[in-house]
């Protein structure tokens, strides 16, 4: 078999992944008129306070991910064999649908009409401001990218060898110190690719921001959704931007493989 | 501790679908309230036909899907047969690129096909439509054809295919005879993952399509303007089709792993 028979996906990939590429960096760093300029880089720092916000309700959000994600990934793991496919097949179902669905579902439901202020209002409380609220953004990251923690965090515990558990259960450990010292590091491997799959679409999203964090909680994504099809329309400050988050995302990747490396060395 | 659990995966079920729940319950609402119901109708899926724009972005979305996942396919297809014959060098830095549109925040992966779309449209006098979308979606699909083709290569003998020309296959007719069916089961989910994927994008689409809209293109602009009943009608609908596939896939899979004796 010809290498050759790849040439055709290698020059696409040239075209359509890495020039377009080397086209944000060209646009970050030249003005409208193509000379090399600094300035829209720098003044990404104008905006400083919208990627804090981006990093920690994304980073708030694939906490709360991994809270609720874990145990779900242990029950799963430890339920009867023939229903496990089943169950997990009932968890994920919800990540097949539409995420913009999702995210309106949820509009209908923390409005000032919605459901629960109507609930509540049966008891004459609120209505309280729920929709256009951080915490609306952080549950709607919550509520979309749960299952892409749940997955992996799974798909790792399922494979843990059963004797390493036995084992230490004959050596005196407790149930809860067995988790503790055994499932946890060994699970690592699933939360750190679980951390990618839930932090990256959480700190470039628009949608959920939009949807229902209104007008006041801005993130990244919606500057440079701005920038290219909103009313500030300027490519050159959006590359700007979108540079700057793709060094964010890799950062934190770099950072969780080192995890990573460390969580192999150790077991090996 | 096993109620305990039983109790807490409950929540977290509910949690999941409740919100879903509510989208369909309220579908079949007379009025355009979300709180109460007055009644039952199937007023707001017969308007949701009768939505001209609904519906020709649905055809959208299936074109652009069937294109993007067949040429994704193809093209993924060959790519790692070529990848797999590579020396390691010029491997990893082929798996480095095609990993990019995956590692890559969405967005980014909208944006720069932007910039490279408004570039040659501008010189090549073509308009941002089916074409930008189609490549578009090929660009975020083929990463992940490859990345399902990859790993049956390590699965399959690595003499099969001179054995299949020492027994007198022609190169072309080794690789449909010997190798295409070692690796199938890659092709098709890599084909599924690359559907299913272009049928639901949004973020990439968003930037790419121009004035061509595709489903979520839609479903996004009709929750920008307010909130309206027949998008809980089309995501009863959608909700359906996603338990139909889903369950059907997973009764499939039980039948294989019960023949093979795996569960009873």
């Amino acid at each position: 078999m010809k290498r050759i028979i790849s040439m055709p996906y290698l020059l696409f990939s040239a075209v359509f992944i890495v020039v377009p590429l080397l086209m944000v960096a060209y646009f970050a760093f030249t003005d409208g008129d193509g000379n090399f300029t600094m300035q829209y880089v720098a003044n990404v720092a104008q905006y400083t306070n919208i990627f804090i916000r981006s990093v920690w309700l994304a980073a708030v959000a694939t906490v709360v991910c991994i809270i609720i994600a874990y145990p779900v990934a242990m029950i799963l793991s430890r339920i009867d064999v023939s229903y496990q496919s089943t169950v997990l097949m009932i968890v994920m179902l919800p990540m097949w649908m539409n995420f913009l669905l999702r995210t309106y579902a949820w509009m209908t439901i923390l409005g000032n009409n919605g459901l629960i202020n109507s609930f509540l209002g049966l008891f004459g409380l609120g209505p309280y401001r729920l929709l256009n609220t951080q915490g609306a953004v952080i549950l709607g990251m919550v509520y979309d990218y749960l299952p892409f923690m749940i997955l992996p965090v799974y798909n790792v515990i399922v494979k843990i060898d059963k004797s390493i558990i036995d084992a230490a259960h004959d050596l005196g450990c407790s149930s809860f110190k067995t988790v503790v010292k055994i499932v946890m590091p060994l699970s690592l491997p699933g939360v750190m690719s679980g951390i990618t799959m839930v932090f990256v679409p959480a700190i470039s999203t628009f949608i959920i921001s939009r949807m229902l964090g209104g007008g006041g909680n801005l993130l990244i994504g919606d500057l440079i959704e701005m920038q290219f099809l909103g009313n500030s329309y300027n490519p050159n400050l959006g590359a700007a931007m979108s540079l700057v988050l793709m060094v964010i995302v890799l950062l934190i990747m770099v950072i969780l493989n080192q995890f990573d490396d460390d969580v192999d060395s150790v077991l090996m | 501790m096993k109620k305990l659990s039983k109790l807490y995966l409950a929540l977290v079920m509910l949690f999941l679908y409740a919100p879903i729940f509510v989208l369909i319950v309220f579908s079949f609402n007379t009025t355009k309230s979300h709180t109460i119901l007055s009644g039952f109708t199937f007023d707001w899926y017969i308007r949701l036909f009768n939505n001209r724009l609904i519906m020709s972005s649905l055809l959208n979305t299936i074109i652009v899907a069937v294109a993007a996942s067949v040429c994704s396919t193809i093209l993924g297809t060959a790519a790692a047969i070529g990848i797999n014959n590579m020396k390691k060098l010029p491997r990893t830095v082929v798996m480095n690129v095609t990993n990019m549109p995956i590692i890559n925040p969405e967005i980014v992966t909208g944006v720069s096909l932007m910039l490279l779309f408004v570039f040659f449209a501008a010189r090549m006098h073509f308009e941002f439509g089916y074409v930008t979308l189609i490549l578009a979606h090929i660009t975020f699909d083929v990463p992940y054809v490859i990345l399902n083709i990859m790993p049956k290569f390590r699965q399959m003998d690595p003499n099969l295919y001179e054995a299949a020309q020492d027994l007198g296959c022609g190169p072309v007719s080794a690789f449909f005879k010997a190798v295409l069916p070692e690796i199938m089961p890659g092709v098709v989910s890599g084909f599924l993952m690359a559907f299913t994927f272009s049928l639901d994008d949004f973020v990439v689409s968003y930037f790419t399509s121009g004035t061509t809209q595709t489903l979520p293109i839609t479903i996004y602009s009709m929750t920008r303007r307010k909130i309206s009943p027949e998008i809980n009608a089309l995501s009863t609908i959608i909700f359906i089709v996603v338990v139909v596939v889903i369950v059907t896939k997973n009764l499939i899979e039980r039948r294989n792993l019960r023949r093979r004796g795996v569960i009873k």
